[in-house]
């Protein structure tokens, strides 16, 4: 679709696309590790910012040693110039991503795909570290109003927890096998219920 | 070049080089799972080291390739602790991996609180990646922990922790094996 046809989409201000057209065709695009799930499912895409010709993008990254971030920056660039217009993806190395922005949808995917989605960081954030606690806290029980610890993720004893649900039977009987997986996003964990081992994504 | 510049150069340096380091562990580690894992610490820390090579490249007018890259071995900044080759040694590593992600988690601690917008998102960002590696060192620590050689080694390796001025032959060694395909075709953009 050329940008000059009399047919092509006209947004507001006289921009070849809209911002929505945009995110329609970002939507399309699959993550190049995980191909079940899209960019946006991942939410690495904070903003689109359309005027006139030109589409700016702001990708937030996942992990900052991930090889497929050049691969998302340029299938990003190539679908905003099907549309007819110019791309400019401005990569953003802040704060800005985390685990959390994956939608419900996203989680969703990997989950029927066979990767344990991450626990919301606010789980953690409200646990103070009890082996015993997650499975209250996660399953809405009594104990979960302990004290604060700090806030950033889970640690190791977290990771040893019975928080964790195996992504094929659902049981919360696993075992943390490697804090690292086959790619930095994923730790490796094995289901004692269904005698599976599967891929946890990490909550960062 | 500015204290602040110093600083960050020092941090990817560091990083950069323990990248290397932990990445000889790469089909040779004592279990498969720590296979997995150094590999995958030492794609993050080169990952590190390239944001914060970024960052120094916009001051300084450079890029981070040339950086990371196109530096005489006496001009990094690197810990003398990050320079040592220490395979085949578990022991000394787990030991060397124990003190840098502590050391480590003061230092981001502190460029977490950084006046500079920039600085700080990205020590915040790389703190939700750094939780794991600590996670690691810990777990290993605390197996270790009443091992006379892994004691041994600590002991060792504290004090190059903060030598920054002098640094070993091994340095320079891995320059050579790090830039060689650089160095190798003359004007290539890579």
């Amino acid at each position: 679709m050329g940008g000059d046809d009399d047919g092509a989409p006209v947004g507001r201000g006289g921009s070849v696309v809209t911002a929505e057209q945009v995110w329609d065709a970002l939507a399309e695009i699959p993550d190049p590790e995980i191909p079940v799930i899209s960019l946006v499912d991942l939410g690495v895409i904070r903003s689109v910012d359309v005027s006139r010709e030109q589409v700016r993008v702001e990708f937030t990254p996942t992990f900052l040693g991930c090889p497929a971030l050049e691969v998302m920056r340029d299938a990003m660039a190539a679908r905003i110039s099907a549309l007819g217009a110019d791309p400019q993806i401005d990569v953003i190395s802040d704060d800005s991503w985390s685990t959390d922005r994956i939608t419900p949808e996203g989680r969703e995917k990997l989950r029927a795909s066979g990767f344990a989605p991450p626990l919301p960081r606010c789980a953690w954030e409200r646990f103070s570290g009890r082996p015993d606690e997650p499975r209250a806290l996660l399953g809405g029980g009594a104990s979960a109003a302990s004290a604060p610890r700090e806030v950033g993720g889970p640690t190791l004893v977290q990771l040893q927890s019975n928080a964790f649900r195996c992504p094929y039977c659902g049981s919360q009987d696993t075992t943390l096998e490697n804090i690292f997986g086959p790619t930095p996003c994923r730790s490796v964990r094995y289901c004692r219920n269904c005698r599976q081992p599967f891929e946890q994504f990490k909550t960062i | 070049m500015s204290d602040q510049v110093q600083k960050i150069l020092e941090i990817a340096d560091d990083e950069l080089i323990l990248g290397w380091r932990n990445s000889e562990w790469t089909g040779i580690a004592p279990l498969l799972e720590e296979d997995v894992a150094f590999s995958s610490i030492a794609q993050n820390e080169i990952g590190h080291a390239r944001a914060w090579y970024e960052l120094a490249a916009r001051e300084l007018g450079t890029t981070a390739d040339e950086l990371a890259l196109d530096r005489r071995p006496d001009e990094y900044r690197c810990s003398r602790l990050v320079e040592l080759r220490l395979v085949p040694d578990w022991a000394a590593t787990i030991a060397r991996h124990h003190l840098y992600e502590t050391a480590d988690k003061t230092r981001i601690a502190a460029l977490k609180r950084s006046d500079d917008p920039e600085i700080a998102g990205l020590a915040a960002k790389i703190d939700r990646e750094e939780a794991y590696h600590r996670m690691h060192a810990q777990m290993w620590f605390e197996r270790l922990q009443d091992e006379p050689r892994f004691k041994t080694a600590l002991d060792e390796l504290r004090p190059l922790l903060d030598v920054r001025d002098e640094h070993s032959p091994g340095l320079a060694e891995l320059w050579e094996e790090m830039t060689m395909v650089r160095r190798s075709v003359a004007g290539a953009v890579w």
